[in-house]
C-alpha cells in the first residue's frame, strides 16, 4: 500500500468518526435536551379536538314567544382542502354530489369558490379551511347516502346541525332588528378572541347585523370539545377528555309580537293605501317605544324580506333580486337608518327653542299665508292663512309662518349675512338638545346620525361643492340653455351665489330649519325618542330592544338595562304646554279626521303630523305620537317615504297600531293594563334544541 | 488457501480440508459478523414494531413483516457466506458481468417490467409478491468494477492513470444516470460518495478530487437553476431545513420523523410501545424511517447503540482495507465503507433533521430484501478481503 492511499484511508477513518459524533450529538440534543418539547408535540399530534357545537340561543319577545329559534337540519358541507388534494381537484366528487343533491357540478363549484373583491356571490365568504355548507335542506335519504358512502364522497360531510328559523308569531318579523348570521370572516376571527373555526356551520356563523350581532357573545354559547386519540389516518382510537358545550343564552327582548305584527301590518296597509292613492310610497317605518324606559316594543321597516334566505348561503343574483336596490334594500332598517326631513313633527323642538330664546310661551303670533324672508316668500302649507294664534294652536293647525318669523328674527339677531363671533342659533341648539343629529345609542348596529345642518356643516359642505359651483357660475348650463333658458339662468345665478357665499348660513335655511325642512334629517327612532322626552317630562331615554339574557336553565344571566337617560333642557311647564298642543292635534287639528271615530275618551292620543317636502320626490308622511296623553306610556311613530301627507298616510297607521295595543274596535288588547309585562317571561324549551 | 470453500473437486478429497476450513473461519472478522448480527436482530425487532399494529388493523398476521424479514436475513447471510469463501480475486473476472447485469436490471426497471413503489420507479416484480430493486445490486457491481479498474497493478505510479479515472467515471455515470431516471436521488448520491471515496483511496491526485467535487456542485447548481427539477422535488429536498413550513406536505415526513425520535427521550417508550409508531405517523417506517422506531421506542440509549454498532462495522471495514493484501482488496473494502458510511449518515441524518429526505435504507436494520442481500454481499466482500489479508506473522 502506498503512503497516499494509507493517508487517505486514515482521513476516511477520521471522517467516519466525525460523522458518528455528529449523529450522536444531534440525537443527544433532540432526545435528551429537547425531549420534553417533542413529547408535547407528539401528544398534540396524536389527539384531535372535535368541537361539540353549542346551540345558539333564541331571541324571544316580551312574552317569551320565539322570534328566532333553531331548526334541526341536515347540512351537507364540502371541504375545500380535502377536495384540492384529490387528483382531479375534486371534480369527480362534486359531480357525484351534484347528482345526489339534484344540482349541477358548476353550481357547486360556484358555491365553494372563495369570495374576493373580484369574485362575487355565489361564493364562500368564510374561511377557506372550513367546510362549506352547500345544502342545508338536504333530503334525509340523500344525506344518508352521502354519510354511508363516504368512500365515494371524500371531503363531503353530512351532519345534523341547528339552523336559524323565524317562526313569526302573530306575524311579527322584525327582521332588520333581529339581524342575521353569516360565516365568520378572517378579520372577525382576528378581532375577537375565542372565535374558532370548528367546521360546524352553525358555530362558524356570526351575527352580522341586528341583535344577532350586538348580542352575539350572549347568544353564541360556548362550544365544548372532545379530545380524541387518533392514528395517522385520523381514525379515532379513544377519547381522552371531554367538555360539554354550554348552550347560548336566550335573548329576551321588549318586542311584543302582537304589537310588532300589528305595526308591520299597519305599515304595509298604509303603504298600500298610499300607492292606491297614486303615491310612490317606496319605504316606511313604524316604531313603538316605551316612553318611560326607552324599551322598544315594535320596530317595523318597509320593504322587508324573508330572513330564511340567509340559511344555506345566498347567491349574488339572489342577493340582488331579494335584497338589492331594486327591492328597496330591505336590509336597511328605516327605523334606525332611514333619514328623512321631519317637517312639522320637528316643531316641538322649534317651540321650545323660541321660548328659550325669549318668545312668550303664552303670546299670540300672526300666522299669515306667507312670510317674506329676505327677498323670498315662504308659505304655509297650501298657502293657508290662519290669523293670529298662540303657540299651542300653531302646533294644532301646524302653522309654518310663525316659525319662519321666529327663525328669521333669530337669524337677524345673530348678525344675518355677517354673523357675529358666537351666534346663538337657538333652533339648532334646541334640536341638538332634543337628540337630533346624533345616534340614540339603541342596541341595533348601523344606526344613522341624522343631520342637523348648522354653520359649520354649511362651511364643510361648501368646501366640498364650491369647485363645481364656481365652475357652473362661470360657464352656466349650456345644455339646459337650449331647452329652458330661464331655468338655466336661474341655476347659474344660484351657482354664482353658492360659489361666492355658499358657506354663509342664510335666512332661508334658518327658516326651513324651523319647520324641519331644508337639510334637516332625522331617523324615525330619533323622532320617537324626542316625543318620548316630551311625554315623560324631559328624559331623553336610550332605546333598548333587548331586556335580558336568560340561561338555558331559566336563570337570568344578565339584565340589559337602558343607560341612564339624558336631560332635555326644557322647563316642565313648556313641555306641558307642548303636550297640550299635541293633544289638540288629534282632537281639533291636522289629525282630527283620522281620529274622528277613535275612542279618545278611552285612550287619548297626542301627536303631530308631518309632511316633508323632498326635492324631486313625493312627500314624506309622518305621524309622531304618544299615549295615553295624560299618563304617557308609549310613543308610536310611523313614517312613509313618498307617502303623501302625514294625516293621510302615517296617522291612520298609527291609529291602527294603537287599536291593537289597547284592544279597541273589537280587537283583542295586546297589552295587559296598557303596560308591558313587568317580569321576564317563563321560557319554554327550544323545540329544535338538539341538533 | 485457493480452495473455493464450496466443497470438493470430484473424486479428490483434500485430507486437510477441515483443518484449513477451521483456520479460515478463525481468520474471519468475527467482530464484524457479531455487529452485523446484532444490528440485524435489532432491525428485525424494529421492523416488527413498525408493522405489527398495521397488520392487526388489516386483520393480517402481526408478524408477517418480521417473518419475511427473517427470511431475507437468512438468505442474506447465505449470500454473504458464499461471497466470503469465493476467492475475491476471481471477482475481478466476474466484475464486468456483475456490472453488466446490474445495468440491464436498471434498464429493465425503466421498461414496463418496472414497478413504481413510493414514487420511485425502482422495482422489478418477479411474481409471488417478490420484487427486486436492481439499484441495490448496482452498488455492489459498482464497487467491484471500480476496484478492478482503479486497482490494476501499476509500476511506479502512485495513482491510476487518467484513462482509468475517466473510464471509471463513465462506467459509474451510466448506472447513476439510469438510477436518476427512476428517480432515486439517494442511491445516486451513494454512487457519488462511492466513486469519490474510491478515487481518493486509489491515490488519484488532489486536483482530480477537487475538480470532481467542484464539478458535482456546479452540476447540482445547474440542475436547480435551469429548472430541470420540478418545484416539488426541490421542496421535498429542502423541506428538512424547515419542516414546519409545510407540515402536511413536503415537510410531513421530516416533521413526523423528528417528533417520533425526539419524543423517545433518554430511554425510549419501550419496544413495541411507541405511540407515534403505533399510530403510523411516520411513513415508510419499516424501511427508510426504521431509525425513528429505534429513536422513539429505545430512546437515546437505543439510538446511540445503533449508531455505535454501525460505527464499529465501519471501523472494521476500514481496518480490513488497511490490512488488505492488494490494491483491489483495499479498494473493495474502502468502497464498501464509503457506501455504508454515506448511507448510514444520510439515513439517520434525515430522520433527525440534519440531512434532506431521500429514499435510502439504513444498512442491516431496514426492511427490504434487495437491500439486505446487497448489504450482506458487501459484508461477504469485506470478509473475503479479510481472509486474504497481509499477515505479519
Amino acid at each position: 500500500m502506498n503512503s497516499r492511499t494509507h493517508f487517505r484511508l486514515l482521513v476516511l477513518y477520521v471522517m467516519v468518526g466525525v460523522m458518528l459524533l455528529v449523529l450522536m450529538g444531534r440525537l443527544w440534543t433532540m432526545q435528551v435536551l429537547d425531549g420534553a418539547h417533542y413529547r408535547q408535540v407528539a401528544a398534540e399530534n396524536r389527539t384531535r379536538d372535535i368541537v361539540v357545537p353549542a346551540v345558539r340561543g333564541l331571541i324571544v319577545d316580551v312574552n317569551g314567544k320565539p322570534l328566532v329559534r333553531n331548526r334541526t337540519a341536515l347540512v351537507v358541507s364540502v371541504d375545500r382542502t380535502s377536495l384540492s388534494r384529490q387528483k382531479d381537484r375534486g371534480r369527480a366528487v362534486l359531480e357525484r354530489l351534484a347528482r345526489t343533491l339534484g344540482t349541477t357540478r358548476e353550481a357547486l363549484e360556484l358555491k365553494t369558490r372563495l369570495c374576493s373583491p373580484t369574485v362575487k356571490r355565489p361564493c364562500w365568504p368564510g374561511s377557506p379551511y372550513q367546510p362549506i355548507p352547500v345544502d342545508d335542506r338536504a333530503d334525509p335519504k340523500r344525506a344518508l347516502q352521502i354519510m354511508e358512502r363516504q368512500e365515494d364522497f371524500p371531503g363531503v360531510t353530512a351532519q345534523l346541525q341547528a339552523v336559524r328559523e323565524y317562526p313569526g308569531p302573530d306575524g311579527a318579523r322584525p327582521v332588520q332588528a333581529l339581524g342575521y348570521l353569516q360565516p365568520i370572516t378572517q378579520e372577525e376571527m382576528d378581532r375577537r378572541k375565542g372565535l374558532k373555526v370548528t367546521g360546524y356551520s352553525a358555530v362558524d356563523l356570526i351575527g352580522r347585523d341586528g341583535l344577532e350581532a350586538i348580542y352575539d357573545a350572549d347568544l353564541r354559547g360556548e362550544s365544548g370539545y372532545r379530545r380524541v386519540l387518533v392514528d395517522s389516518q385520523g381514525r379515532v382510537t379513544g377519547t381522552a377528555t371531554e367538555k360539554a358545550p354550554v348552550s347560548g343564552g336566550t335573548l329576551v327582548t321588549s318586542i311584543d309580537a302582537k304589537i310588532q305584527g300589528a305595526a308591520e301590518k299597519a305599515l304595509e296597509n298604509a303603504i298600500k293605501k298610499a300607492r292606491s292613492g297614486g303615491e310612490k310610497a317606496d319605504a316606511g317605518a313604524a316604531l313603538v317605544m316605551d316612553v318611560q324606559t326607552g324599551r322598544v316594543v315594535a320596530m317595523a321597516s318597509y320593504p322587508t324580506y324573508d330572513p330564511a334566505v340567509w340559511t344555506g348561503g345566498i347567491s349574488q343574483d339572489e342577493y340582488e333580486a331579494l335584497l338589492g336596490k331594486k327591492k328597496g334594500e330591505p336590509l336597511i332598517s328605516r327605523v334606525t337608518q332611514g333619514q328623512y326631513a321631519p317637517a312639522s313633527t320637528f316643531k316641538i323642538s322649534s317651540v321650545a327653542a323660541a321660548v328659550r330664546d325669549g318668545y312668550d310661551l303664552h303670546g299670540t303670533y300672526p300666522c299669515p299665508g306667507s312670510f317674506k324672508v329676505g327677498a323670498r316668500s315662504f308659505r304655509n302649507y297650501e298657502g293657508r292663512a290662519h290669523g293670529s294664534m298662540n303657540l299651542r294652536r300653531a302646533l294644532v293647525v301646524s302653522c309654518d309662518t310663525i316659525f319662519y318669523k321666529f327663525a328669521y328674527e333669530q337669524w337677524l339677531r345673530d348678525g344675518g349675512m355677517k354673523p357675529g363671533k358666537n351666534p346663538k342659533d337657538p333652533m339648532v341648539r334646541m334640536a341638538r338638545d332634543f337628540g337630533f343629529g346624533k345616534r340614540t345609542g339603541i342596541d341595533v348596529p348601523g344606526e344613522a346620525d341624522g343631520r342637523i345642518p348648522d354653520r359649520q356643516w354649511k362651511r364643510d359642505y361648501w368646501n366640498i361643492t364650491k369647485k363645481s359651483d364656481c365652475k357652473a357660475a362661470k360657464e352656466g348650463y349650456p345644455e339646459l340653455e337650449k331647452s329652458d333658458p330661464s331655468r338655466a339662468a336661474y341655476l347659474k345665478s344660484v351657482a354664482a351665489e353658492n360659489c361666492a357665499e355658499g358657506y354663509v348660513w342664510r335666512a332661508g335655511e334658518a327658516a326651513n330649519f324651523s319647520i324641519g325642512q331644508g337639510d334637516v334629517l332625522v331617523t324615525p327612532l330619533q323622532l320617537a325618542r324626542a316625543y318620548a322626552a316630551v311625554a315623560n317630562g324631559g328624559r331623553l331615554v336610550v332605546p333598548r330592544v333587548a331586556q335580558a339574557v336568560v340561561r338555558p336553565d331559566g336563570t337570568v344571566a344578565r339584565r340589559i338595562d337602558p343607560p341612564p337617560p339624558g336631560r332635555l333642557p326644557v322647563p316642565a311647564h313648556v313641555l306641558k304646554y307642548i303636550r297640550s298642543g299635541l293633544e289638540g292635534v288629534t282632537k281639533e287639528g291636522t289629525a282630527r279626521g283620522v281620529f274622528q271615530d277613535f275612542p279618545l275618551d278611552k285612550v287619548q292620543i297626542a301627536g303631530k303630523t308631518g309632511t316633508g317636502e323632498v326635492w324631486g320626490k313625493g312627500d314624506t308622511s309622518w305621524f309622531a305620537s304618544y299615549a295615553p296623553a295624560k299618563k304617557p306610556q308609549f310613543a308610536v311613530v310611523v313614517m312613509v317615504s313618498q307617502g303623501g301627507t302625514g294625516g293621510g298616510t302615517a296617522a291612520p297607521a298609527v291609529r291602527e297600531i294603537y287599536e291593537t295595543m289597547y284592544g279597541l274596535k273589537g280587537k283583542q288588547p295586546a297589552l295587559k293594563d296598557g303596560k308591558l309585562p313587568a317580569t321576564l317571561p317563563k321560557l319554554r324549551q327550544d323545540s329544535g334544541r338538539k341538533p | 488457501m485457493l480452495g473455493t470453500g464450496v466443497g470438493t473437486v470430484e473424486g479428490y478429497r483434500d485430507p486437510n480440508i477441515w483443518r484449513r476450513r477451521a483456520a479460515g473461519l478463525k481468520r474471519l472478522d468475527w467482530t464484524l459478523i457479531l455487529v452485523v448480527t446484532v444490528l440485524s436482530v435489532l432491525g428485525a425487532l424494529l421492523v416488527r414494531s413498525a408493522t405489527f399494529q398495521l397488520m392487526i388493523e388489516h386483520g393480517k398476521d402481526p408478524n408477517s413483516f418480521l417473518k419475511r424479514h427473517v427470511l431475507n436475513l437468512v438468505i442474506g447471510f447465505g449470500l454473504g457466506a458464499l461471497v466470503t469463501f469465493l476467492d475475491y480475486r476471481l471477482l475481478r473476472a466476474y466484475a464486468p458481468i456483475l456490472y453488466g447485469l446490474a445495468c440491464v436490471g436498471l434498464v429493465a426497471v425503466l421498461t414496463p417490467l418496472g414497478e413504481t413503489i413510493n414514487g420511485s420507479h425502482s422495482w422489478i416484480v418477479i411474481g409471488g409478491g417478490f420484487q427486486v430493486q436492481p439499484s441495490e445490486f448496482a452498488k455492489v457491481g459498482l464497487v467491484v468494477l471500480l476496484a478492478m479498474i482503479l486497482g490494476e497493478p501499476r509500476d511506479g505510479e502512485v495513482g491510476p492513470s487518467p484513462r482509468d479515472i475517466l473510464l471509471s467515471l463513465v462506467l459509474a455515470g451510466v448506472p447513476a444516470a439510469l438510477i436518476m431516471l427512476q428517480p432515486d436521488l439517494g442511491t445516486t448520491l451513494v454512487f457519488g460518495a462511492v466513486v469519490l471515496g474510491m478515487l481518493a483511496i486509489s491515490g488519484v491526485r488532489k486536483r482530480w478530487l477537487v475538480g470532481l467535487v467542484g464539478g458535482g456542485v456546479l452540476t447540482a447548481c445547474a440542475v436547480v437553476f435551469l429548472g430541470l427539477l420540478k418545484p416539488y422535488q426541490i421542496a421535498r429536498f429542502t423541506a428538512f431545513l424547515d419542516p414546519s413550513a409545510d407540515p402536511r406536505g413536503a415537510g410531513y415526513n421530516a416533521m413526523q420523523a423528528r417528533i417520533a425520535v425526539g419524543s423517545g427521550g433518554v430511554t425510549g417508550k419501550g419496544l413495541f410501545q411507541g405511540e407515534q409508531t403505533g399510530g403510523h405517523f411516520v411513513p415508510e417506517q419499516q424501511t427508510d424511517f426504521i431509525f425513528t422506531v429505534a429513536g422513539e421506542e429505545l430512546g437515546f440509549v437505543g439510538g446511540a447503540v445503533i449508531v455505535l454498532l454501525l460505527g464499529v462495522a465501519l471501523w472494521r471495514g476500514l481496518r480490513i482495507a488497511l490490512q488488505a493484501a492488494d490494491t483491489f482488496g483495499v479498494l473493495v473494502a474502502s468502497g464498501v465503507v464509503c457506501w455504508m458510511a454515506f448511507q448510514t449518515f444520510e439515513n439517520i441524518g434525515m430522520t433527525i433533521g440534519i440531512m434532506p429526505i431521500t429514499g435510502l435504507p439504513l444498512p442491516f436494520v431496514s426492511y427490504g430484501g434487495s437491500a439486505t442481500f446487497a448489504n450482506m454481499i458487501a459484508v461477504g466482500l469485506l470478509q473475503a478481503v479479510h481472509l486474504r489479508r497481509r499477515t505479519f506473522d
